[in-house]
Formats: C-alpha cells, structure tokens, sequence
C-alpha cells in the first residue's frame, strides 16, 4: 500500500486566506484519521505560520505564500514557505511574547503555539529573501486501539 | 458583529473563527464602544466560537490594557475547552476572568 501522500497549495497573502489555508490542510489531514484535538492543533499552527508570513514577511503586500503537505505513515509534514523579508534573528523570534509588532496588537505567541500544537517546528530564514517554517506532527499517538465490548 | 451594552458593561460576541482577519474588525468596534461609552467591564462572549489563534489573544491583552487603567476587567464566558486550553497556555487566564469557572471547580 502506498505509504505517503502529498500536496502542494499556493495562495495570495491576504487575510481571507488564512481561513482557506488550515482548512485545506485540516482536510488533507483527515486520511490519517486524526482526533478532533489533532486536527485543532495543526489547524492552530498553520493558522499562525500563514499569519507570520502575512504580516510579517510580507507586511500585507499581496504576494503568495506555498504551502506543502506530506504524509508518511503516521506523521504529517507541513512547509509554509513565502518570500517576503525574513527574519533576522530566528531565535529571539521565536521567544515567547517576543514582537516586532505590538502596535498591531501581536501577541508574541505565534511561534509559541506553533512549538507547543507541533513535534517538530523548524524555522530556515534568509534576510530579504524569505522564510520557510517546516512542522511535523505524528497522528495517532495517544489513542489506544477501538475497543468494541460485547452488549 | 453583536454587541451589548448595559451601563459601563460591553459584551461582545465573538465570531465562528477568531484569527488575524476577524480580529481587526472586533478591535476597532471595540475601541469605538470603549470609548464613548465609558466601557469598564468588556465580556468576551465564546459561545458561537469554535476556533482562536494567537490574533485572538492579541485582542484580549489589548483590550485589557485599555480598561485596566481605568480599573476595569476583562471576561470570557462560554469558552469551551480548547479555547480555555489557549487561554491557559497564551497565560491570559492569568489577567481576565473566567465567567463559569466557580462551576467548574
């Protein structure tokens, strides 16, 4: 049986788009029969990666942002990649309540939540040329197997 | 977006979705009622919402430090679990108040 799947969505940076991003990939997700909390969890992290991109890579400019999924067995790989203006310092970034923003209302937690919804969370940024955020879930881990008791 | 007002407190009723692109609209409706209302108290009203990211939480924090001067407060009510989990987590939990928390416990 094939073992791994993929997909790849490109979308114009406006904030209409948020929406349409995590439930596309909410919906790819669903092969791998999540849990509710599951899919909440990725929803909420690309909900934040693609409002980083928005806001911050791209500051509202409408230009487009790529998305790829994949996956492999268990685990969902997801890449949410733009080319606006990256981050300088990827580390002090990721610190929580850290924000170039506070004027907009930013909370700092973007990465904080993406970090904490996540396994994995790695950020590759070249200044002026863009940022790729690269996330990984496994699916399935905490559920014990469907028992079905006898009536 | 509903609203309600009763002397100096707001209620707002929060969308389906709560992200970066409702948050905008919420934020400024808010500010507007604040204001001239002489709004003390703001109620976040949950129940319709089924999803917040950290946009949600920039609009908590910034309404809190709007009404805090002046020595109001800020409430969720009907938040259900995964919402009071991102409360929690952001550490908003710690400045509002939770509405049914005392049934809870």
């Amino acid at each position: 049986m094939k073992d791994t799947n993929e997909m790849k969505l490109i979308f114009d940076s406006c904030s209409a788009n948020e929406g349409f991003a995590r439930v596309a990939v909410a919906s790819f997700m669903t092969q791998l029969n999540p849990t509710l909390e599951e899919v909440a969890d990725v929803k909420t992290a690309i909900s934040e990666a693609v409002t980083n991109s928005i806001i911050h890579g791209y500051e509202n400019e409408i230009k487009k942002i790529e998305i790829r999924c994949l996956t492999k067995g268990k685990t969902i790989y997801v890449e949410i990649c733009d080319k606006g203006k990256g981050i300088e310092n990827v580390e002090k970034a990721m610190e929580p309540l850290f924000t170039t923003k506070p004027e907009l209302e930013r909370s700092g937690m973007g990465f904080a939540f993406m970090e904490a919804f996540m396994d994995k969370v790695e950020v590759s940024s070249v200044v002026g040329e863009g940022t790729t955020v690269k996330m990984e879930k496994i699916i399935g881990k905490g559920r014990s197997a469907w028992n079905t008791q006898s009536l | 977006m509903e609203y309600q007002i009763q002397e100096n407190c707001l209620t707002i009723c929060l969308p389906n979705e709560l992200d970066h692109h409702n948050a905008e609209e919420i934020r400024k409706l808010s500010d507007q009622l604040v204001e001239k209302n002489h709004i003390k108290y703001i109620f976040f009203d949950f129940q319709n919402t089924n999803f917040m990211d950290s946009s949600g939480i920039g609009v908590i924090m910034g309404r809190y430090k709007q009404v805090c001067l002046f020595g109001g407060e800020v409430w969720a009510m009907n938040a259900n679990e995964r919402l009071k989990k991102i409360l929690r987590m952001s550490g908003v939990m710690k400045i509002i108040h939770m509405y049914e928390e005392e049934l809870c416990i």
